[in-house]
């Protein structure tokens, strides 16, 4: 039986610039224990649905028409017309967390960091299942044994800022079935996520959904997420449903423009090096005399044009007092070795906190490092970054530039777009203000913009456009080697595959390297031609793309690779080979990869090209062929 | 926690020996000091006779010594010339301008102004927070912006004139004498009944002219924290649970906006107290106000730099409270080690 049935549900927000409809004639059903996925991009109302079967709609909006219509599936109460509910009052408070409960997508706010998770999951037990605190408390630890907190004892009394994002997400979980809801909302619950967390993650949805058999209503744009979870799937663009049915339907036989569109826009592995993402708004990328004034690069393609040599680097977490306490260090870096080749684009894959970010802020020398040198040839040899001052500094500032990962903080909102496409050239000296003026014209055709966007703030952008002008403002300078810091993490997929068609045209037409940095394999696999796996601030395995991803040797390379979803019905997350795989835990590697503390890690050549960290064989030399 | 109160208490004794350093070295900045200026006074109109006394003083005080062994001396880490017998020894120094010992001249004012600042602080939190709370959670709404107007008034009247207009009102309409601390009649009595009752009385004019600014910024503060953490994601957590709006408001977001609350009652007092003196004076409140502006004024060092070291203590064990509050009520604090991987 349907628990939810959405029937012709409209939305509207009243603005300063008069009604907005944010929703548009809905109309779907949530059957109990089937999980169905609401699929769109930002901005295309699927929070906003959510937000109104919850009742937590803003006051600027109001429910046009349409029922929302929520049933109990064993009939124990009547069907109930949320639409029709004051949104505070007694009857739909009854609802919240009762009857429906959610899951945001952000574990890291969604907590208050002064309550234990214990207090906060056992609050909505206190709230609806008229039980005492002792009861509550009782619940509260079935429920985390449920969602299967190591420690569910301990767990009662932690604060969240002790535990990790996954174990947050967790709390969350318990919390949200502590009443035993029939309808499960989960709105973009992995988005924030590691992929081997997200995975974990997925699969404690689908064990507790088949516990307690009941409705999930999916919200992603992740069509990895929604190929391993979905059994029906409803499209959403600009407020109305496109296209509704079973998964297996809509991914055999996709029928409208939408859907195919943002489904030739994923990444996914075995794409032809040829084949190229089909972005849903492609831009037309304008490269003519975009190199000229640049710094001459006299290092032919394929040598080495930035070495990372046993980099190491530490974060004091605290400092030590002087009435006593040691001062508590990290090894963000241990001992990194590193090549990029000029003309490549080297992907740096590893979950957060594995140091990639650090490697690449010690490539930018934004951080000193402790040990080892960064050396960098600017076609007088490999030079250790660390050594060069003045003029020779300014140089190579010029010569490597940064992409940033959120667009939103990362643009300073008080400047035009045209302040900050021309700072970098005012800094640097460089030309008179006509040519600057003409330099940032042609950067804004060159990443696909109009440029008499120049004279905007950046708050009249979106997401995807603010993340071009983050490029157009790293491609100022015309530098050589770009740094790219998650440049899509922070995207929908259909603005993922544009900026991603732009790099690559960029890199094509001027001739550049890059260094990209995400945590998405798919999307390293899409651009990267070698890529380097760190895990704990180590090296962990390095080669070439195809060879890393169809064979990959190291067991932390290979509980990265299994845990992407990928959207496609044929090719499911193997859920149960997760739990023994918890391979991010460098002392608990089987030899000989195992790293102990003390132990260096080193990079053996297993096969030609392709580099596994393994201590236990650097004895044996290179065991070309035999590796495991 | 234990080892944490007592670590801050010990860090308070460095602490404490930097200001009195830094208290002494003003004090001294300018050039003579009491002596020579009344030698110096007395030369000027022929009275040699009286200069011999002066002379005994300076010798008495030790100011002929170099500057670190008088600092050393007033502290009571040096032998002077009765010995060691300094601040830490309980001698407090001699008052020149009223030719008595500092004990007996801030005696009898010090209690008084920490009444005085204690009311104030209370003052301040009672009023603004109901107020700061009723501002956020209904912004823009007639109530929010006649507070904000009346915050903003009481900003930006100066302290004295604001004592001087309820001084004339309190006395017009309610017939209450305001001057001082308590009413004629009772001053040198004994504690009665009646006597705590006039300075509770004489207590509401100056509470309200010092603590009105006061107030008003931490309404402005409590307000805007209030408004930020509304919006914050865990909030529409607790919504999702099915909590009332009044419940979700008192356990999550003002919780987190309260922290500034509490961090600022180290700040509040040395403002209280350098803002009360001109209030002091108008007023005549038998606080250390006045004697401190006098005793600055005609360089009576010995008692200017025990008040300033005074209201420093305070300042001192304000801080302490609010830390020691800010722990108890912010895991994040408690608990910060424990967070480390």
């Amino acid at each position: 039986m349907n628990v939810l049935s959405i029937e012709g549900l409209t939305v509207d927000f009243n603005t300063a610039e008069g009604k907005v409809r944010a929703v548009d004639d809905v109309s779907f059903v949530v059957p109990e224990n089937r999980t169905v996925a609401l699929v769109g991009e930002s901005g295309s109302g699927k929070t906003v649905i959510s937000q109104t079967i919850m009742g937590l709609l803003p006051e600027a909006a109001s429910i046009t028409s349409g029922r929302v219509i929520l049933a109990h599936p064993s009939g124990a109460e009547p069907p109930v017309d949320i639409a029709t509910l004051e949104r505070k009052g007694p009857q739909m408070r009854h609802m919240r967390g009762n009857r429906v409960a959610i899951i945001f997508q952000e574990p890291m706010t969604s907590l208050s960091p002064l309550h234990t998770i214990g207090d906060q999951i056992g609050e909505a037990a206190l709230l609806h299942r008229n039980c005492s605190r002792a009861e509550a408390r009782e619940l509260t630890r079935d429920m985390l044994r449920l969602v299967q907190f190591p420690d569910p004892e301990r767990g009662l009394d932690t604060f969240p800022f002790e535990l990790s994002g996954g174990l947050r997400q967790r709390a969350m979980i318990a919390m949200a079935m502590i009443c035993n809801p029939s309808l499960l909302i989960a709105d973009e619950p992995t988005t924030a996520l590691d992929v081997t967390i997200q995975a974990e993650i997925l699969k404690l949805i689908r064990d507790v959904q088949q516990e307690l058999r009941m409705a999930v209503l999916m919200i992603t744009h992740d069509f990895g997420v929604v190929a391993n979870m979905a059994d029906e799937i409803a499209v959403i663009y600009h407020g109305r449903i496109m296209e509704r049915g079973t998964a297996e339907q809509l991914f055999s036989n996709p029928q409208h423009d939408y859907l195919k569109a943002l489904l030739n826009a994923v990444p996914s592995f075995h794409m032809e090096k040829s084949e190229r993402l089909v972005p849903i708004r492609p831009i037309e990328i304008n490269s003519a005399e975009m190199t000229s004034n640049r710094p001459k690069c006299d290092v032919p393609p394929g040598e080495p044009l930035v070495e990372l040599r046993n980099v190491t680097k530490q974060f004091t977490l605290r400092k030590g007092s002087f009435l006593g306490g040691k001062p508590k260090t990290m090894t963000a870096l241990d001992c990194i070795n590193l090549t990029i080749k000029r003309g490549e684009c080297l992907g740096l894959v590893g979950e957060s906190g594995s140091g990639k970010t650090t490697a690449a802020k010690t490539i930018l020398r934004a951080l000193d490092i402790e040990d080892g040198e960064v050396v960098y040839n600017r076609g007088k040899g490999l030079e250790n970054v660390a050594d060069l001052t003045g003029a020779d500094l300014m140089d190579y500032r010029r010569r490597v530039q940064l992409i940033f990962q959120d667009p939103f903080s990362s643009l300073n909102p008080r400047m035009t777009i045209n302040d900050i496409l021309t700072e970098p050239l005012e800094i640097h000296g460089i030309g008179t203000p006509d040519s600057r003026a003409e330099r940032a014209r042609n950067l804004m055709s060159l990443v696909g913009l109009d440029p008499r966007y120049l004279r905007r703030y950046p708050h009249s952008f979106s997401g995807g456009q603010r993340q071009r002008i983050g490029i157009a403002r790293a491609l100022t300078l015309n530098p050589e080697f770009l740094l790219c810091d998650e440049p899509t993490s922070a995207l929908d997929v259909s603005v993922q595959a544009q900026i991603l068609n732009l790099l690559q045209d960029l890199k094509r037409d001027l001739n550049l390297t890059y260094l990209f940095v995400s945590h998405n394999l798919a999307v390293v696999d899409y651009i990267a031609d070698r890529i380097a796996v760190m895990c704990r601030g180590r090296l962990v395995e390095m080669g070439e793309t195809r060879k890393v991803v169809a064979k990959p040797l190291h067991p932390y390379t290979k509980a990265l690779l299994s845990a992407v979803p990928e959207p496609d019905l044929s090719a499911p997350l193997d859920f149960a080979a997760l739990d023994a795989n918890r391979a991010s835990e460098p002392h608990l590697w089987p030899d000989p990869f195992k790293i102990t503390e003390g132990v260096t890690p080193t990079l053996v050549e297993l096969e030609p090209g392709h580099f596994v960290c393994a201590p236990g064989l650097q004895n044996t030399g290179a065991l070309k062929g035999t590796a495991a | 926690m234990l080892y944490y109160i007592l670590r801050r208490l010990l860090l308070m004794i460095p602490t404490l020996l930097v200001i009195s350093l830094l208290i002494f070295f003003i004090i001294e900045l300018p050039t003579g000091d009491y002596i020579t200026n009344q030698i110096a006074a007395l030369r000027a109109i022929g009275e040699e006779a009286s200069i011999a006394k002066l002379e005994f003083l300076r010798k008495e005080f030790s100011l002929d010594k170099p500057f670190f062994e008088r600092y050393l001396i007033w502290i009571g880490l040096w032998p002077g010339p009765h010995g060691l017998d300094g601040l830490i020894q309980g001698n407090w120094g001699w008052s020149f301008e009223f030719d008595k010992p500092v004990e007996q001249v801030v005696g009898p004012t010090l209690p008084l102004t920490i009444v005085l600042n204690f009311a104030t602080i209370l003052f301040v939190y009672i009023v603004s927070f109901p107020i700061g709370i009723y501002s956020a959670t209904r912004q823009y709404s007639w109530g929010d912006y006649g507070f904000t107007l009346l915050g903003y008034i009481g900003l930006a009247t100066p302290n004295f004139l604001l004592a001087l207009l309820l001084l004339y009102g309190f006395n017009r309409w309610f017939g209450m004498s305001i001057g001082g601390l308590m009413d004629p009649q009772y001053i040198d009595q004994p504690w009665s009944v009646d006597k705590m009752l006039s300075v509770l009385a004489h207590l509401i004019v100056p509470t309200i002219v010092i603590g009105t600014s006061g107030t008003a910024a931490m309404i402005r503060r409590l307000r805007a924290n209030l408004l930020d953490e509304l919006h914050k994601q865990y909030v529409t957590t607790g919504r999702a649970k099915g909590l009332k709006e009044n419940q979700l408001l008192v356990k999550y977001p003002l919780r987190m906006a309260i922290n500034p609350f509490i961090a600022d009652i180290g700040n509040l007092i040395p403002s209280l107290v350098s803002g009360s003196v001109i209030v002091s004076v108008v007023m005549s409140l038998p606080t250390v106000g006045p004697v401190l502006l006098s005793a600055l004024q005609s360089q009576d060092q010995f008692l200017s730099g025990f008040i300033l070291l005074f209201v420093a203590v305070l300042t001192l064990i304000g801080m302490l409270i609010s830390d020691l509050l800010l722990a108890v009520l912010d895991p994040r604090i408690r608990l910060g080690g424990r967070a480390a991987s």
